[in-house]
């Protein structure tokens, strides 16, 4: 049994009630994974799991048998960073940090969605292509809070990057 | 609060209320800021360029370390368990089950935690930032629901939380204090702010407004506040002998390693306690119970410990802003002018702190009127200690204000922002001093042709599309200059090849605000760097001097420190020059820095290059310390920020949900010196201040004093659809009175917010809502 993580075969833990996200980040010691609530309402522990968001906090490591996880750290190729992380720095779509890498493993997973055509309840034509309006990303990630405020500068950089090809 | 920590309160109001009659006298030049900050008039530099973050890249690739994130080798995770009643005694806390639990390495009570004095309360002493007066752990008295009572240690977190599960805990309750009503009845006290009362009164502001053509007169009430920044509280710890090593998330880092090492008895240098990232703080981010508890656990298991607070942990021991009931009177004539402002009311404190939201402070300053009568009163309750969150007072001292004038402007049929503008002090209206920078009257000519103020129905219910009301509202806020004392820097100049690196530390913190970076900008500008060449070093206890992220003071405080280090090091590079320099013979204050070097200010042909003096002195390097002058400009003029906003909102007549369209602010802040960082700073005060407007509430059982919302999916903030694009503009005029012209800006985003948009609704739907938080019951 293994989990694959940002490419690397890892063991799962031993105790079966360590979450995904504490695995993540006490015993893989892979901390860019944030923990905001603990309890599935911030977001700041999105990680991508074969591609698709979800919340570390809720998941059991255990489940993630063969898996491949995708974190903050494992976004950037070699030195260059994903352009979307370049957007957020450029557009400042944080302050502190802290929700910063579960907003952009969010953007990713959300952007492959839209292409995927899975609708939101903003979506009106559920037979049409999806088209990222910015309503429509505001929508998609208001599970990913941000405190200080950045969500101006976050949904710009999304715009400028991932969202791009599915937008209006 | 005991009588020794009351009469050291008032000792130090009697030291303020004195130099506050000497300082407004002296001569302007004797005064910190007399004579303006060369880099004010230059205007070719990085400051008001904008620049990106400089720990950009390690936050985006989540390389930053939180306080949570740091490792010891042999670390143990720390679990809390914390009361379920308001007051009364411990009876029993049976441990034998959670002590045999798997990984259980120590289970710590009141019965067997070290020895240990009560943190001094904030206010008590410079360092002092304790909560509240109330020993941790020293005996079986509850104070509050939610106290914590007692500490797990175990090998993993999973086995921590699931032994503190297993504790009975047996209680003796004792009649306690949670109901507002109950409190107001055993009396009310006047409310003390850093020693001195929450009191003003000019004139005869009750008899003139009884005799006014025109007056408003009615109650607004703000309930409690969580900051609930999205990294919650934690630390990771260890004892080497007898040193404590705190890696801790702090804005107040220098004055937590003191409350600590004062708690343990312990020399100031036997505390390191280090905070490079914080992940928000918003004035919570400072000492609490949990990293007393967790230093004790630690030094009784004799292993590192990591106590990360459960956000519901957060909520039961990091207290919040308090909940206030105001009254806002206003006495005018025909033409709109204030003839008497009262602005009185109530906050709640607990038995053991002193911290009455202070919701009068921005009305000092705001409005002419001859009769003025402003005072804050306090009841007790049996609760967490409230503490400072943004703009503690002006946030929701604004809110009742704003809307009254909002009120007045409706009854005179004038227009609001004129109303305001009619109102304009020509000297501070309490205090009587001259401002130093107030260009008001311009931030709201420029919001309001920016943002269409004219297009505002000037009737209410005037404008709809479909079921939404859409209506236009306005409010000024207001936030003071500060520069507390204690600031140093230290600056070092280090010689790589033949170039000069430097290296400026500052016992600051960074909270997301853009400090670093700011203080990277500002510190190439003065020692005439390129910004690659400069190093910032904060967060770190071992950096000389004391310096608050709060008060919106950290910038001007910085400034001020590194102003004067700079002096030094100018001096020190003199000395070091010697006479075989085309510099020989010059002193201190004929010289300034220059393009990597040294130049005389009035003949720059006169120079000499920082390499080259190091070099002839054989010198790698030269560091300097030294501490800012004493703060005493905002003593000698009354020093604020403002700003014009303006809210657009929908309302709909169906659901009365409410929806915020269009915010601009305009801010008269001095001068901006990172627009990048700034517009943040902006935006996401007005963000928490929208929160604050439309949905925020800690929710208190009046019954047993236990919140009952302690979950960021039970306590709302907005979201990203409940954010639109924020318009942010700036005046950019620098006040000559400041470092760098500049004035803090972290607090006032939030201040005014919530009237702006209670007065929008108003415009959309006529109705008045005078409680917060406007949730769509109110409207339907």
């Amino acid at each position: 049994m293994s989990l694959i993580v940002n490419g690397t075969e890892v063991a799962p833990p031993a105790d079966p009630r360590v979450s995904l996200l504490d695995h993540l980040r006490e015993g893989l010691h892979l901390p860019g994974t944030k923990k905001g609530c603990n309890q599935g309402a911030c977001g700041a522990c999105t990680v991508l799991v074969d591609g698709d968001r979800i919340l570390s906090c809720l998941a059991l490591a255990v489940q993630y048998d063969g898996r491949r996880i995708t974190t903050i750290e494992g976004l950037a190729d070699d030195d260059a960073l994903h352009p979307l992380q370049t957007a957020f720095i450029e557009h400042d779509g944080f302050q502190c940090g802290y929700c910063t890498p579960g907003q952009i493993c969010s953007a990713i997973g959300m952007a492959a969605e839209a292409r995927r055509g899975v609708p939101s309840v903003l979506t009106g034509d559920l037979s049409a292509d999806i088209t990222l309006t910015r309503e429509e990303i505001q929508e998609r990630m208001s599970g990913n809070l941000c405190r200080c405020g950045a969500h101006n500068g976050i949904i710009n950089a999304i715009r400028a990057t991932v969202a791009a090809e599915v937008a209006a | 609060m005991s009588i020794v920590d009351s009469a050291k309160q008032a000792a130090q109001g009697l030291v303020m209320g004195a130099l506050q009659k000497l300082v407004p006298l002296a001569p302007d030049s004797w005064i910190p800021g007399g004579k303006p900050d060369p880099l004010i008039a230059r205007k070719h530099g990085l400051i008001g360029k904008p620049v990106s973050r400089l720990d950009g890249t390690l936050k985006v690739t989540g390389a930053a370390p939180f306080a949570a994130e740091f490792r010891f080798d042999t670390m143990v995770y720390a679990s809390l368990a914390y009361s379920t009643i308001a007051r009364g005694r411990i009876v029993a806390i049976d441990t034998q089950a959670a002590e045999s639990a798997p990984g259980v390495v120590l289970v710590m009570t009141h019965r067997n935690a070290p020895r240990m004095a009560t943190p001094p309360v904030f206010g008590t002493s410079v360092h002092a930032i304790g909560p509240a007066d109330l020993p941790i752990f020293q005996d079986d008295r509850i104070h509050w629901n939610g106290q914590p009572i007692a500490c797990v240690l175990a090998e993993t977190q999973e086995q921590a939380d699931h032994a503190a599960a297993l504790l009975d805990i047996s209680y003796a309750p004792e009649p306690s204090i949670t109901d507002l009503a109950a409190a107001k009845a055993k009396g009310l006290e006047q409310g003390l702010f850093m020693g001195q009362p929450l009191r003003n009164s000019i004139g005869d502001a009750e008899g003139a407004l009884a005799n006014a053509e025109y007056r408003v007169d009615q109650r607004y009430r703000t309930p409690r506040h969580n900051h609930n920044p999205i990294e919650p509280h934690a630390a990771t710890l260890a004892w080497e002998g007898d040193t404590l090593i705190l890696h801790d998330a702090s804005q107040m880092v220098t004055q937590q390693a003191q409350s600590m090492a004062d708690v343990f008895g312990l020399k100031t240098e036997q505390v390191r306690l280090t905070s490079p990232y914080v992940g928000g703080g918003f004035g919570s981010k400072g000492l609490w119970d949990h990293q007393v508890i967790a230093a004790a656990a630690s030094r009784l298991a004799g292993r590192p410990v990591r106590i990360a607070l459960s956000r519901e942990g957060v909520y039961r021991t990091v207290g919040g802003r308090a909940l206030t009931e105001q009254r806002v009177a206003i006495g005018a004539r025909a033409d709109g002018t204030f003839e008497a402002l009262i602005h009185t009311g109530l906050s709640v404190i607990t038995p053991h702190n002193n911290m009455p939201e202070p919701f009068i402070l921005g009305t000092r300053s705001a409005y002419a009127a001859p009769n003025l009568l402003l005072q804050v009163e306090i009841a007790r309750m049996n609760m967490l200690a409230n503490t400072f969150m943004r703009a503690p007072g002006e946030a929701v001292g604004t809110f009742a204000l704003e809307s009254a004038i909002d009120e007045l402007a409706v009854d005179l049929g004038l227009d609001p922002v004129e109303l305001r503008i009619r109102n304009e002090p020509e000297k501070d209206p309490t205090s009587g001093l001259t401002f130093s920078s107030r260009h008001i009257v311009k931030a709201w000519r420029d919001g309001a042709t920016r943002f269409g103020w004219d297009e505002r129905p000037a009737v209410p219910g005037a404008r709809t599309e479909g079921e939404w009301q859409i209506g236009m509202g306005c409010a000024t806020g207001t936030y003071p200059y500060y520069r507390m004392p204690g600031a140093e820097a230290r600056i070092t100049l280090l010689r790589d090849g033949d170039n000069v690196r430097a290296k400026v530390e500052v016992a600051a913190a960074e909270m997301g605000m853009g400090t670093s970076t700011t203080t990277a900008i500002v510190a190439a500008e003065r020692l005439g760097l390129p910004i690659d060449w400069i190093e910032v070093g904060y967060g770190d206890s071992a950096i000389p001097g004391a310096i608050m992220a709060g008060g919106s003071q950290q910038t001007a405080a910085i400034g001020g420190a590194v102003i004067a280090a700079h002096g030094e090091l100018v001096a020190a590079l003199l000395k070091l020059a010697g006479n075989d320099s085309p510099l020989a013979g010059l002193s201190a204050n004929e010289v300034g820095s220059d393009e990597g070097g040294l130049a005389k200010l009035d003949d720059p042909s006169r120079r000499e290059s920082y390499a080259s003096i190091l070099t002839r002195a054989r010198r790698d390097s030269v560091s300097v310390t030294k501490a800012g002058s004493m703060p005493l400009e905002f003593m000698h003029w009354s020093m604020h920020s403002h700003s014009a906003l303006f809210c657009e909102v929908r309302v709909n007549q169906v659901t009365g949900e409410v929806r915020v369209s269009r915010f601009l602010g305009s801010f008269d802040c001095g001068r901006i010196l990172n627009p990048k960082t700034a517009t943040s700073q902006f935006r996401g005060g007005i963000i928490m201040g929208l929160g604050m407007a439309l949905m925020e509430e800690t929710q208190f059982d009046e019954r047993n004093g236990r919140i009952m919302n302690p979950s960021l999916a039970e306590y709302h903030i907005p979201v990203h659809l409940d954010v639109p694009e924020i318009d942010v503009i700036w005046t950019d005029i620098p006040d000559p009175h400041t470092p760098m012209g500049a004035h803090g800006i972290g607090e006032i985003g939030i201040t005014g917010v919530a009237a702006a948009v209670a007065n929008a609704i108003y415009n959309a739907t006529g109705k008045r809502i005078r409680d917060l938080p406007i949730t769509l019951d109110r409207l339907l």
